[in-house]
Order: structure tokens, then sequence, then C-alpha cells
């Protein structure tokens, strides 16, 4: 019980140290907010010719289901994975990964921060754009009920295990592969079928996108939206694959760090 | 069974066993030994790249030894050692604290991490004692060299470690600041019998604190012993002139200051080891 206390504590400590770091930077948190909010309105007026375009507000509605909720939804995955890997490259950038590692704080604890972190967030930046979207173009993706808590656990976790992948990456390249931090989930974007359907791709990509959890969770979104059906076994399937990621993502994570500890870079700044 | 405490008060808080650090063909550290007493003041000395700075990066688990074992309050260091680093902590002015944090936030930080029970009063406590009152409230990152090395030294103490590693602790601090600073030093060893194990380039410093010197160079432990015996050994006024011998290859000991530290203990009068 003292052990779960204590690691508790631990975690909370890395916690606030980024919370504080969030609440005094006016530019982190404009930052946080900017993306979402900027693709919400970009693809609102995208979506808003769709419809008007394409004849008739039940188009228009399927539009802003299909279009913006994958923005949205998109969105949190790509929040969380850039909360995870900043919460690694703001104690690179800090030059204070030295005083982590040595401290008691159990790998298995920082990750678990940078995880509660990430969600958080992840939410504070989504929740305005998810708000704006109900006056700007009356539609709510709080509509889509429960399978909406499905669709963003699962992107979540996606975002986890993107995330500590890129750390692995980071610390086995060092600093200078920082733009994977940004660039790395975007590359998958095409891939996870998120405004278009997996049958839009070329048959012989399709498996590739089946291999990603987000692409179940887009086109479950889409039989949510265009069908009024929600299918279960596209999120068992997601998250099966989730987890054998984060088993994968966990693992590199772990080789990278004994690497590093044995290279020496992890009381260097650039590690 | 209960140890007796006089068994306590003997046991070595660090017990380094033929530890080699080997970086590709780089031999960055050649097999040393030692032991460090609970409640001593060790210097850990040597010019730039003798080994100190990846000797305490493998005494604190932030760096895996090629061979060689580290023992730190009893735990071993590459099996178990996270129950040793709750009891240990850290500071250089080489690992910054996060610039963006106020003092006080930082010290909050680390203070959850090491789990101290009442880490406002232990931050009021260390804020009073090494004069951080003036600027808790501001970042870190606005502080000049010798505030910055004040707050990592009261980061260092927060949780009372029972061993303490520092590199060049009053590094940047003024003559009057970097005195206060090893006057407190000195009295938390003192009264909490900590150890110590610092590296430092200060030679005045390691005379006034230190119980015993390790001289380090290319890899290997070439001399030890208190810093009086050192300055006698070498026939020397004082500490810096050891150092220039031990660094240069010149002066009264250094033809056999290469050979590995067995030698070296059979020329100390005293026949002690490190600490």
């Amino acid at each position: 019980m003292n052990g779960i206390c204590n690691s508790w504590r631990r975690i909370y400590a890395i916690l606030i140290r980024h919370i504080y770091i969030l609440r005094g930077s006016v530019p982190r948190l404009l930052e946080n907010i900017y993306w979402p909010t900027i693709q919400m309105v970009l693809w609102g007026f995208i979506s808003r010719f769709f419809a008007y375009g394409q004849g008739g507000a039940s188009m228009g509605e399927v539009a802003f289901g299909t279009l913006l909720g994958a923005v949205l939804l998109w969105d949190m995955l790509f929040r969380t994975q850039i909360g995870v890997t900043l919460s690694y490259l703001e104690e690179v950038w800090a030059r204070n990964l030295g005083h982590l590692f040595v401290s008691p704080l159990r790998p298995y604890e920082w990750w678990a921060a940078m995880m509660l972190f990430s969600v958080m967030r992840a939410l504070a930046g989504l929740l305005p754009a998810a708000l704006m979207a109900i006056p700007f173009y009356g539609f709510s993706i709080f509509d889509l009920g429960l399978p909406l808590l499905f669709f963003f656990l699962n992107l979540m976790f996606m975002g986890w295990w993107l995330g500590f992948l890129i750390i692995g990456m980071l610390l086995k390249a060092g600093q200078g592969a920082e733009p994977l931090a940004w660039a790395f989930t975007f590359l998958l974007a095409p891939f996870c079928a998120v405004y278009y359907p997996v049958s839009m791709l070329p048959h012989w990509l399709q498996p590739v996108a089946y291999a990603l959890p987000a692409s179940h969770v887009f086109e479950g979104l889409r039989a949510l939206v265009l069908h009024h059906h929600f299918d279960a076994h596209e999120m068992v399937v997601a998250f099966a694959l989730n987890l054998l990621y984060m088993a994968i993502s966990m693992g590199v994570l772990q080789a990278a760090f004994n690497s590093a500890r044995k290279a020496g870079t992890l009381l260097q700044s650039d590690a | 069974m209960t140890v007796p405490e006089t068994v306590k008060e003997d046991t070595p808080s660090i017990v380094v066993r033929d530890l080699v650090k080997r970086y590709g063909k780089v031999l960055a550290v050649d097999g040393i030994s030692f032991e460090i007493k609970k409640g001593s003041i060790t210097a850990l000395l040597g010019g730039n790249g003798a080994g100190k700075t990846t000797t305490i990066s493998m005494l604190l688990g932030a760096l895996k030894p090629t061979s060689g074992s580290i023992h730190v309050l009893g735990h071993d260091m590459e099996k178990n050692r996270y129950p040793a680093l709750q009891r240990m902590n850290f500071s250089s002015p080489y690992v910054d604290l996060p610039g963006a944090l106020t003092v006080r936030q930082c010290l909050r930080v680390y203070g959850k991490l090491y789990n101290v029970p009442d880490v406002e009063n232990a931050i009021d406590k260390l804020a009073e004692d090494l004069d951080l009152s003036e600027f808790i409230d501001r970042k870190v990152g606005r502080l000049s060299a010798g505030q910055k090395t004040r707050v990592s030294v009261a980061k260092a103490l927060v949780n009372k470690p029972e061993v303490l590693l520092l590199d060049e602790p009053t590094a940047s601090l003024d003559p009057d600041t970097a005195d206060r600073i090893r006057g407190y030093l000195d009295g938390f060893r003192r009264d909490y019998g900590m150890t110590f194990l610092m590296a430092s380039h200060n030679m005045r410093e390691v005379e006034r604190l230190c119980d015993n010197v390790l001289m380090m160079k290319r890899g290997k432990i070439v001399d030890q012993g208190t810093p009086q015996q050192l300055i006698t050994r070498y026939g020397r006024a004082d500490m810096e002139e050891v150092f220039l011998d031990i660094a240069r290859g010149t002066g009264r000991s250094s033809e056999q200051g290469d050979e590995a530290q067995g030698a070296v203990r059979a020329k100390d009068p005293d026949g002690e080891q490190a600490a």
C-alpha cells in the first residue's frame, strides 16, 4: 500500500511538473488550442462546401458527421501522441533528464505520468474546438453518444504507443530526430482512412490500413454516422491491435533506454 | 538479529569493485576499486578525461558499467538501484533544473519524486539555510549561475540523502557564498551522517572539506589518502600542487603515480584505503 502511495506521489510530481509549464506559458497554451481550432474551422468550411455543392441538407449532415467528426477524432490521436512526446522533449530541452534518471522515478511511473498528462492536454485542446463546432455548424460530436467514448479510447491508446515509439527513436537517434515528433503520425494519416473509407485506397494498400487501429475507428465512425450502426467488432479489432503495438512500443522504448544507459547518453543534454 | 551500531557505522556507504567502462576502443574507467565510509567526505579528483564523470554516472546508475560491481547503501546498483536512489541525491551545475519552473515548484517536484513527507516545510528550511527566499518564486531560467548552483544544492538536499554525489558543488559561486555552502554541507554531514562524494577542481575546498581524496588519471585511481597525507607524500605545500604533479606526471610520487592503486596503498604510511 505504501509502495502504491509512493508511486502515486511520484506520478503526481511529474504531472504537476508539466502542469506548471503549461500554466506558466501562454504560447504553449495557445499552441495547444490553436491546431484543433484551426483544423476545425478549415474543415468546417470544406464540409459546408461539400454539403451545398453536393446537393441538399442531408448530404450536409453526412459531410459534417464524417468529416468534422473525423477531424476532431484525428486530433485526439495526434494531441495524445504529441503530449507524450513533448513531455519527453521538455525534459531534453530543459537539460533535466539527468536529474530524473537518477531519481527513484521508475520508467513505468514516468510513462504513466506522460500518458495522463497527454490525455489532459488533448482534452484541454479539443474540448474548446468541439464546443465551438456547435454554434458554428450545428454539429455536436457528443451526439455520437457512447460509441464516442470507444472511438476516443482507441485513438488515445494509439496516440500513447505512437508517442512511446517516437521517444524510443529519439533516445536512439538524439535530438536531431526531433521533427519525428510532429511528422511521424501524419505520415500514417493517409493509411488511417480518416476522411475516406479504406475501400478508397488501392487494394495493395488496404492491408496496411487494416493493420492500423485508427482505420477501424474511422470505419466505425462512418458506419455510425451513415448507417446508424455501431460496429463493436471494429472496436475490438482496434483495441487488440492497440494492445499488440503498445507491447511492441514498450519493448522498443525499454531497449532504447537500455542502449542509452550503456552508451552514456542519459546524462547528456541531447539524449 | 539487530546489527550492532558499531558495525553499522563501519559499513561502507559505497563499495566499488573492479569497475570498468569501455566505449568501443576507449577505456574510460580501468578497473577501479574503492570503498567510502559512512559519514565521510571524499573527493574524486583528476584532470579532464580522467574518468570522474563516468565513475559518478555509474555510481548513480545512469551509466551501465562494462564490468565490475557497485554497491551503494548495500544495494547492487545494477540489479536493484531504486531503493538506493531513494536515499541518494546528486547535484551538478552541468545538469540543469527545469528553467520554466519557479524555484519553489522545482523543489516541490523533486520533493515529491523523492517522497519527502512534508515538502513545503523542507523547502522553507532549505530556502532559509541556502538563502533562496529572495528568489524562491522566480523561474529557475532567470537566475544567475550562482543562484542556480544554490538551487541545485537545495534540490540535492531536499530528501536529506544518506549519500550525496556532488559535481563541483561551488562552481560559479562567489567566495562568500561558496564558503557558506561548504559550511552548510559540512554541517549536514555532521548532523545527519551523510556520505559525500564530490568531484571538484577547487583544491582549497578539497583541503577544507574532504577526509579523503581519490586521484584519477586515465581511468585509474593513481593515488589516494587524506589531503594532508598526499601533501606530505608529494612534498608540496598544498593540494593544488599535488594535483598538478599528478596531472602532469611530475613530482616526487609521480613515477609510481600511474601504477594501479595497489602499489599506491603500499606506499601509504597508514596503509589506509580511501575513506
